[in-house]
C-alpha cells in the first residue's frame, strides 16, 4: 500500500491512477500520524514551492515526513516534491525540508545555455532524456534514450554529487533524479511518462529503501 | 535536449469522436477513449480533446470522457472547447486533464487566462488561437487575424499581438491553428507559426493542415514549432504515430522513440 501525501499540491489522482495501472493500491492522507506510520510514501507536488512549504509547516505534514524519513520509510518525491526535500529553494523564502543537502534553483535562460539558443524556454515542458549518473534500484531498467515528461521552471541541485542519480540536458545538464538512503526523488513525472514511468513506480513498490 | 512533440487532436461531440473539415460538416468516426489508448500505445507524446458539443446538456459527458481517458493513458493531455470559467477548468483538471485550452472565451474575457493560470499554474494554461490570413491593416499589421466560434466570427484582433498578450496574461503554451490550412492536409501555415514562435518565449504548438510526415518536419524545423498537432492523418489510418516519428527521426529531428 502506497500512502500519497495530500497537501493540496497538484493532481494527486493522476499519481493514484498510474499506481493503479501497475496494480498498486494507494491512499491519500492529510494526517501527519498516517504519514508517520506509512509503509511507503509518495510525496508529489505541482505549483509554488513557498506555498507548498507553508502548507507542510502548518499542517504538520512536513514534520511527519521528516519523522518517516528518519525511521527509514521508503519515500518517492515527484516534481516539487523532489525540490522541497533540499535545504532551500529560490522559489521559497521559507526553508525547505532539508532531507538532502542542496538548493533548488531556477532555470536561467542566459546562464543555462552556452551559447544562448532560441530554443531554450522556461518552463522546461516536454519529453527529455534521463541519463543515469549512478546505479540505483529504481533506475535499473533505464536504457540510453529513455525519455520522461517534465514540466518545471526550477530544478534540484544537491550539494553532494553522490546524491545525484540521473541527469537531463537542458542548456546544460541538471539533476533530474536524486536520493539518499530511503529517499528517492524525480524532477520528472513518472505518472505522466508512459510505460517507462509506470515501470519506475512499480519498482518503487518493490524497493527495500536502501541505495 | 527536449524532444519535439507529436500531439493528436480529437474533436469530441456528445462524447463521440468527430473530425471537422474546414470547420463545417463534422461526422462521427469513433470512440475517443479507444482512439486515445491506441495512440498512447503507438508512442504518442500528448493528446488534446476538443469538445465541440453544442448543447450545454452534452457538456457533462466530457467530464466522463476525461475521467475514462485519464485511467487508461499515462501521458499529458489537455481539454479545450467551451471553457468559460475557472470552475470549468478546475473540474476538468480534477477529472484528470493536465492542461486546459482556452480559445473564444479568452478573447471575450482575457482575464480568464490569468485566472486559470493563477488557479492551475501557467504550465496547465494553454491559449489556443484560430487564425485567418488577412490583408495587413492598421489593426492587424501582421496580416493575421484572430477568429472565434470555430472560425465563423472575425474579431479584428491581430494574431501576433494576441499571442504576446496571451503570454503576458499567463498562458504557458500557445496553439497556433490556421483556419486557412485546417482540414486541407496541404501542410501547416509555416510562416505564421514561425512568426509567432519567434515572438514569444513559451512553447508553440502548430495546428491545422497536416497531411504528410514531411509537413511535420517542415513546421518543427523551418516553422520553429515545439510540437505538431495532427488529426485526420492519424484518425483515418493513413499514418500511425510511429510512422510520423520515424520520419522525423530519420531527418534528424529529436523525438521520443522508446515508449
Amino acid at each position: 500500500m502506497l500512502t500519497i501525501v495530500d497537501y493540496n499540491a497538484g493532481n494527486l489522482r493522476s499519481v493514484q491512477r498510474a499506481c493503479g495501472a501497475v496494480g498498486l493500491s494507494s491512499l491519500f492522507t492529510q494526517d501527519p500520524e498516517v504519514v508517520r506510520r506509512a509503509d511507503r510514501l509518495v510525496f508529489p507536488g505541482v505549483g509554488n514551492a513557498e506555498s507548498a512549504m507553508q502548507t507542510l509547516n502548518e499542517t504538520g505534514l512536513g514534520e511527519a515526513l521528516r519523522d518517516a524519513h528518519r525511521r527509514g520509510t521508503p519515500i518517492l518525491g515527484i516534481c516539487v516534491g523532489a525540490q522541497l526535500i533540499l535545504d532551500s529553494s529560490e522559489e521559497s523564502r521559507l526553508p525547505c525540508l532539508g532531507l538532502i543537502a542542496g538548493k533548488t534553483r531556477r532555470f536561467s535562460v542566459s546562464q543555462h545555455s552556452t551559447p544562448p539558443t532560441d530554443s531554450l524556454k522556461v518552463p522546461h515542458i516536454g519529453w527529455n532524456e534521463v541519463r543515469r549518473a549512478r546505479a540505483h534500484f529504481l533506475l535499473e531498467e533505464l536504457e540510453p534514450g529513455d525519455e520522461f515528461y517534465f514540466v518545471h521552471s526550477y530544478y534540484p541541485d544537491p550539494t553532494d554529487p553522490e546524491d545525484v542519480y540521473a541527469v537531463t540536458d537542458y542548456g546544460k545538464p541538471f539533476c533530474c533524479a536524486l536520493g539518499r538512503d530511503n529517499l528517492f526523488a524525480t524532477q520528472f513525472h513518472p505518472e505522466k511518462s508512459g510505460r517507462l514511468g509506470l515501470q519506475l513506480l512499480a519498482r518503487f513498490s518493490r524497493w527495500s529503501g536502501s541505495c | 535536449m527536449l524532444s519535439k512533440r507529436v500531439i493528436a487532436c480529437l474533436d469530441v461531440r456528445d462524447g463521440k469522436l468527430a473530425k471537422s473539415i474546414k470547420f463545417v460538416d463534422t461526422k462521427d468516426i469513433g470512440d475517443p477513449v479507444e482512439k486515445a489508448e491506441q495512440y498512447y500505445h503507438q508512442g504518442l507524446d500528448e493528446l488534446v480533446f476538443y469538445d465541440i458539443t453544442a448543447s450545454s446538456s452534452g457538456r457533462g459527458i466530457m467530464l466522463d470522457v476525461v475521467e475514462a481517458v485519464a485511467s487508461k493513458i499515462f501521458i499529458p493531455f489537455s481539454v479545450g472547447g467551451g471553457i468559460r470559467s475557472v470552475n470549468d477548468a478546475t473540474a476538468l483538471r480534477l477529472a484528470g486533464a493536465e492542461k486546459i485550452n482556452v480559445n473564444s472565451a479568452a478573447v471575450a474575457n482575457p482575464r480568464l487566462i490569468t485566472e486559470i493560470s493563477r488557479a492551475l499554474g501557467a504550465q496547465s494554461t494553454v491559449l489556443s488561437m484560430d487564425i485567418l490570413q488577412v490583408e495587413p491593416t492598421d489593426t492587424t499589421p501582421s496580416g493575421y487575424e484572430i477568429v472565434i466560434h470555430g472560425g465563423r466570427t472575425r474579431t479584428g484582433l491581430d494574431a501576433l499581438a494576441w499571442a504576446r498578450r496571451g503570454e503576458e496574461l499567463g498562458a504557458g503554451e500557445l496553439v497556433i491553428n490556421s483556419i486557412d490550412a485546417d482540414g486541407t492536409r496541404a501542410g501547416y501555415e509555416v510562416a505564421l507559426t514561425r512568426l509567432i514562435a519567434e515572438a514569444v518565449s513559451i512553447p508553440v504548438i502548430a495546428s491545422g493542415g497536416a497531411g504528410k510526415p514531411e509537413h511535420l518536419h517542415e513546421v518543427l524545423t523551418a516553422g520553429k514549432a515545439d510540437a505538431a498537432l495532427v488529426a485526420s492523418m492519424v484518425h483515418y489510418g493513413d499514418y500511425t504515430v510511429q510512422d510520423l516519428k520515424s520520419h522525423l527521426a530519420s531527418r534528424g529531428v529529436k523525438v521520443r522513440q522508446r515508449y
